[in-house]
């Protein structure tokens, strides 16, 4: 809300500069996002920094209030004419001005009363109104079609006030200042940009602020006239008021104006609503606005004799109640409106009126003719405001702030406040009496506060009286007995809870803003620590993507919103697949149609940003560790296992200007396959310390059947890893290189780690005796099978096996291959000699001819 | 003989003072005191000596033998401390080429962040207790002291499932109720956790608000726990984090969570203070919302409010890393383009 200082000086002193004002209300919880100035200077306050501010500060003696005595026509131009302006000099100054809100007067010789304007005198600093951007300009004396010329009268674009202006700035009223006086001093002014936080309600008014800053700056708080003068015929037995439903409408009240007449508000209030951001409209609606504005209670105004007229000559019944079943009503905003069971509605016996609180209909609003006005302020079940709101979809000054709440308390000061301005700027006589139907009294709340309880929780002892004093500057009355305080809240707050040790705590927040909070002293924590929680599976998974960093992964971290269409584009055409056909956890709104729901797989997401880098990147090894969620039957929460996944694509080394390894895309040796993706597993199931680890062929529609593994620790399948599926590759345009993907149950994964306790081997005593072993076995024949027909026929002796060499072709027959085994024999016993090895050696290769048709390679 | 001997020696000494390469002293070592060199040739002639010249002879060629490999030792240490020297002087490579480069991989920013958070809060006690994402209301709300419709779920904007009364987690807060049920043995034990996880919110993505992102919560629950307690331990968090002279303030504020509720602000550490595009010219960065726990909290975690209090904080690694990085967009940080993540 913008909050003008001039207006806030209406019901407390400033004497700080208000860029102090601004720091302590944020401090206290009222955070001025923004300082908006009006043609003064920003003041530098010590301690205090403030953005640099571009406005117009107008020079106190150059920029001053003018009183424009006549307007002449201009002898050579029909679109020009001279102003005879006081400015507080000795003579009249005539002023050329092309200004249209001042072609009215031409002509008319000395005007029987002035326009009062912004005035310029040479040299003045102003923005140029006739430039298409935004710059600044010095008045100079210059000939306008023959006239001398060397002043001006301004626009309010001109002086920085608003961004557009047709027309000068004109008013009929003296603004209260002798003709020369600075403008700073009568338009000048400064204006808080505050947002509320939903605790604030009370204070969401110029009044409201009024109050709060009463209380921080320990001022005195002048309120607004809440008198009135009712002269009139008594309302009673003009209107009567009909609650239905008082938990959702506690109070309403009516007042009545007979006999105004519709017209312009006076331009000090024009002023005024138009500094906060209103539209001036006519003087009764411009009260509404006003009252909302200044004290905080909506209020809304009926002409009361269409509402006469629709009683049809009884006298008119107002009825707030809940709508009958497919009752519409046409609001302000011209929107024919179906209604919800839960908007409460002012209704008279023909029909609704408004919904309450929120925004009023067409049927009965003010108009040009109007002469008798009917001034509702009424009090609202905030909550129920909110649901309504958000099921009609309008948001008013009026629903903003009754959503929030406001203290039944105060409709009853905004019909007097509001009818009497009405008066005031409409004529006319008000109705005496007021009618205010309240049947459902707000309770008065009352908590006992020990000063002991401060302490417990601020950590700072206050004295009882000193709490005290800080609570009755909030408003707050109280009575101390001993260190025990009696509090009531004032009837502006309904945030002080019944609950005892909850309303406590509100207390104490008023008390912790008040003496503020930079004066807390810090202290450690006294208690002794409490019991330790470690979190083993966080730390092993931390440890796991050191591992992944290790071995030149980079980590991802996508959204984990996603689409099934994203998750279902990684299973090929009409295969089977565990990606498709689950059940998600789904979104009922969503923002865009590409999160819809939360994934199932960490796959889609890494494939698909894999495929934008690609665009700029040859060589891509990245992981993701996060969270899936897989919906439970059953249940309403989801599982939220982690996953690990990883993606490898591009070039296997980097292009680097040695050549050497020079790469190319298209070089099948150059690019990662199966082979890097399972170094970087298997390095990482070394680096976990899982001993049991091995490698099937995998089952899994999204990848190359021939290509692709599970890995499997003990009994249990960790996961699935390999190339991408070319039918998935080229579906999200990968198809230059293969794409090698895994993705692991990392829960599973690092329950298998020995971290903490692996075992380490003794270092060998003796020397190692080394013989390679080239075998010619058929094609189906594993690697592992044969490595462990070489470890179980050569017993523990055999060290290490380590293959060195695969072969195929020429002269291998076709259907076999060759694998060259380098064997460690040792043994810490004796140092082995050949002679040792040289039987085992024969045996290992007679057990893979008789087992698995091995020849040695000759 | 002795004449050979003699002149062997002066023209095997000339010749070997003109040497300059390992090469050539090669040669020159066949050829005068290898098996087969001219040396050796001579040597063996001893026998056609008289018998009482021979030691004489012997003795002399010996001498010969040893000045010419004395020579030779102190030739080759000349010819290679010349290579060296030339080497050192002529062995130069251009230093500005670039490296082969290494195979390194690298942690996302918010993890890097997450960690120093994590570590920093260890050290101070507080250990990490994760919570599920998708919540149901209750928790997330409810049982926060945000009753459906209350005024403060407008600060919140939610991803609602299509499970009635499940949500995507506005916050990691709902963990604070769920640490309280399971580590404070129904309110008799004493809590100080961080709560740190991914958050959803129902917004538009633009360069300044994202769904997802990630928040730092933390709660100390005991008997004995006040807001100077709060005010201490985070300026402790803030001088581990943002340096030894690291100052913070305290900002009133709102969260229906905690009461008193405040934000924190550090002293904008990129100009000290002095105010800039940054921290827009106010010399204070927000770190974190934070306040004492509602009694209502407290009661719903299992604790009677009368006589255990508690802190909680609340803090945005992403928000950090931003402003520590100047990173003008937070759409960088789940892009993953790699050109971002190569900066970490």
């Amino acid at each position: 809300m913008l909050v003008p200082i001039s207006w806030l000086k209406d019901f407390i002193d400033i004497t700080i500069p208000p860029e102090l004002l601004a720091e302590k209300l944020t401090l206290a919880g009222l955070e001025v996002a923004k300082i908006h100035y009006v043609g003064v200077a920003q003041t530098a306050v010590e301690g205090i920094r403030l953005p640099p501010s571009d406005h117009l500060v107008w020079n106190r003696d150059k920029l001053v209030l003018g009183a424009i005595h006549e307007v002449r026509p201009h002898p050579n131009a029909d679109r020009l004419i001279i102003a005879m302006v006081d400015h507080g000099a000795s003579e009249l100054e005539a002023t050329v001005t092309g200004a249209p809100n001042l072609f009215a007067y031409r002509g008319l010789g000395v005007l029987p009363s002035p326009l009062w304007t912004a005035f310029a005198r040479e040299g003045a600093e102003v923005w140029d109104g006739h430039s298409a951007i935004r710059q600044r300009m010095i008045l100079k004396e210059k000939p306008l079609r023959g006239i001398p010329n060397r002043c001006m009268v301004c626009s309010a674009y001109e002086l920085g006030i608003d961004d557009d202006a047709d027309g000068i700035i004109l008013l009929h009223e003296n603004p209260g200042f002798p003709p020369g006086t600075p403008l700073q001093d009568v338009f000048g002014d400064v204006i808080l940009e505050i947002e509320f936080t939903p605790n604030l309600a009370r204070a969401i008014s110029i009044y409201g602020v009024a109050r709060e800053a009463a209380a921080i700056l320990d001022v005195p708080l002048k309120p607004p006239s809440f008198a009135l003068t009712a002269s009139g015929a008594p309302i009673a037995g003009a209107v009567q008021i009909d609650i239905r439903e008082p938990e959702y409408n506690p109070r309403f009240t009516l007042a009545l104006l007979r006999g105004c007449t519709i017209a312009p508000s006076p331009e000090w209030m024009q002023r005024r609503l138009r500094a906060v951001g209103q539209r001036p409209i006519n003087n009764i609606v411009d009260v509404t606005n006003y009252v909302n504005f200044e004290i905080g209670q909506p209020l809304h105004a009926f002409d009361y004799d269409k509402l006469a007229a629709r009683a049809g000559g009884s006298t008119p019944t107002i009825i707030t109640r809940f709508p009958e079943p497919g009752e519409r009503l046409r609001t302000l905003d011209e929107v024919d409106r179906a209604l919800d069971a839960h908007n409460i509605l002012v209704t008279d016996t023909v029909g609704a009126l408004s919904i309450g609180g929120i925004i009023g209909g067409a049927d009965t609003e003010i108009d040009a003719g109007t002469t008798n006005v009917m001034l509702e302020a009424a009090s609202w079940n905030n909550i129920n405001i909110r649901r309504s709101m958000s099921s009609q979809k309008v948001f008013t000054d009026a629903s903003y702030r009754f959503s929030r709440g406001v203290h039944p308390s105060q409709a009853i000061l905004g019909v007097q406040r509001g009818i009497s301005l009405m008066h005031q700027t409409g004529g006319g006589e008000i109705a005496s009496g007021i009618l205010d139907s309240y049947p459902r009294p707000a309770p008065v709340v009352t908590v006992d506060l020990h000063t002991d309880e401060i302490a417990r929780i601020l950590g700072v002892t206050i004295p009882a009286g000193e709490a005290a004093a800080m609570l009755k500057r909030a408003g707050f009355t109280v009575r101390q007995s001993g260190n025990t305080l009696k509090v009531t809240a004032p009837d502006t707050r309904m945030d002080i809870d019944t609950d005892p040790v909850t309303g406590q705590a509100d207390l104490i927040e008023e008390i912790g803003r008040i003496y503020g909070y930079d004066r807390l002293p810090t202290t450690m924590i006294a208690d002794a620590m409490p019991p330790q929680h470690p979190n083993p599976a966080l730390e092993i998974e931390e440890t796991t993507r050191d591992l992944l960093v290790g071995l030149g992964f980079r980590e991802n971290i996508a959204y984990r919103l996603t689409t099934p269409a994203r998750e279902a584009a990684l299973v090929p055409p009409g295969a089977e697949s565990p990606l498709i056909g689950q059940a998600h956890v789904m979104l009922a709104n969503f923002m865009t149609e590409d999160k819809t729901v939360m994934r199932r797989t960490l796959l889609a997401h890494l494939l698909e940003t894999a495929a934008a880098n690609a665009r700029h990147s040859a060589r891509q090894a990245v992981f993701e560790i996060g969270a899936v969620y897989l919906p439970v039957a059953g249940a309403a929460l989801p599982d939220e296992p982690r996953r690990l996944a990883l993606l490898l694509t591009g070039t296997r080394d980097q292009a680097h200007w040695s050549g050497g390894h020079a790469v190319a895309a298209t070089d099948a040796r150059a690019v990662f396959d199966f082979y890097d993706l399972k170094g970087a597993v298997e390095g990482l199931i070394a680096g976990l310390h899982i001993g049991s680890a091995h490698y099937t062929r995998a089952q899994h529609s999204s990848f190359h059947p021939g290509r692709s593994a599970a890995l499997v620790i003990g009994e249990r399948t960790i996961g699935v890893f390999g190339e991408l599926h070319p039918l998935i590759a080229e579906r999200f345009g990968m198809s230059e290189a293969p794409v090698l993907m895994a993705e692991f149950d990392l829960d599973l994964l690092i329950s298998a780690n020995k971290l903490r306790d692996f075992p380490v081997r003794a270092l060998p005593q003796t020397p190692p005796v080394l013989q390679d072993m080239a075998l010619i076995v058929p094609d189906t024949v594993t690697t592992e099978q044969v490595e462990a027909v070489i470890r179980q026929t050569g017993g523990a002796i055999v060290k290490a096996v380590r293959l060195f060499d695969v072969y195929t072709g020429e002269p291998i027959a076709a259907g076999s291959k060759s694998l060259a085994f380098a064997l460690t024999y040792q043994t810490d016993e004796r140092t082995l000699s050949d002679k040792d090895v040289a039987p085992i050696h024969a045996a290992i290769a007679r057990a893979c001819a008789t087992q698995l048709g091995a020849t040695l390679r000759g | 003989m002795q004449a050979q001997l003699e002149s062997l020696l002066q023209a095997a000494s000339a010749e070997l003072d003109t040497l300059t390469t390992p090469d050539a002293l090669r040669e020159w070592e066949l050829k005068f005191t290898g098996k087969s060199g001219a040396l050796t040739k001579i040597m063996r002639g001893v026998g056609a000596l008289p018998s009482d010249e021979r030691a004489a002879f012997g003795k002399r060629a010996n001498e010969v033998k040893t000045a010419l490999i004395e020579a030779y030792v102190a030739r080759e240490a000349s010819i290679k401390a010349l290579a060296l020297a030339r080497d050192l002087e002529e062995g130069q490579i251009d230093v500005t080429l670039p490296g082969r480069p290494a195979t390194i991989g690298g942690l996302h920013p918010s993890t890097q962040t997450l960690r120093r958070y994590r570590e920093i809060w260890a050290e101070m006690g507080f250990q990490v207790y994760r919570s599920r994402e998708v919540e149901d209301d209750d928790t997330n709300f409810t049982l926060l002291n945000m009753p459906p419709h209350h005024p403060a779920r407008d600060m919140q904007d939610t991803f609602y499932t299509t499970t009635p009364n499940v949500i995507l987690r506005t916050h990691t807060s709902p963990g604070q109720i769920r640490s309280m049920r399971e580590l404070g043995a129904d309110g008799t034990q004493p809590v100080r956790v961080i709560l740190p996880g991914m958050c959803y919110r129902f917004e538009q993505i633009t360069a300044r608000s994202e769904v997802q992102f990630h928040q730092v919560e933390g709660i100390a629950v005991g008997r004995n726990i006040r807001m100077t307690d709060l005010k201490g331990t985070i300026t402790e968090f803030a001088r581990r984090m943002y340096g030894d002279g690291a100052q913070i303030r305290f900002r009133a504020s709102y969260f229906p969570f905690t009461e008193p509720s405040i934000e924190i602000d550090v002293e904008c550490f990129l100009c000290g203070g002095r105010g800039c595009r940054i921290c827009k010219y106010a010399g204070w960065l927000e770190i974190a919302g934070a306040g004492m726990m509602h009694p209502s909290v407290l009661r719903n975690g299992g604790y009677d409010p009368a006589i255990w209090s508690g802190f909680a904080f609340g803090m945005g690694p992403e928000r950090v890393t931003m402003l520590l990085h100047e990173i003008g967009d937070i759409r960088y940080f789940w892009s993953n383009d790699t050109r971002f993540l190569e900066q970490f």
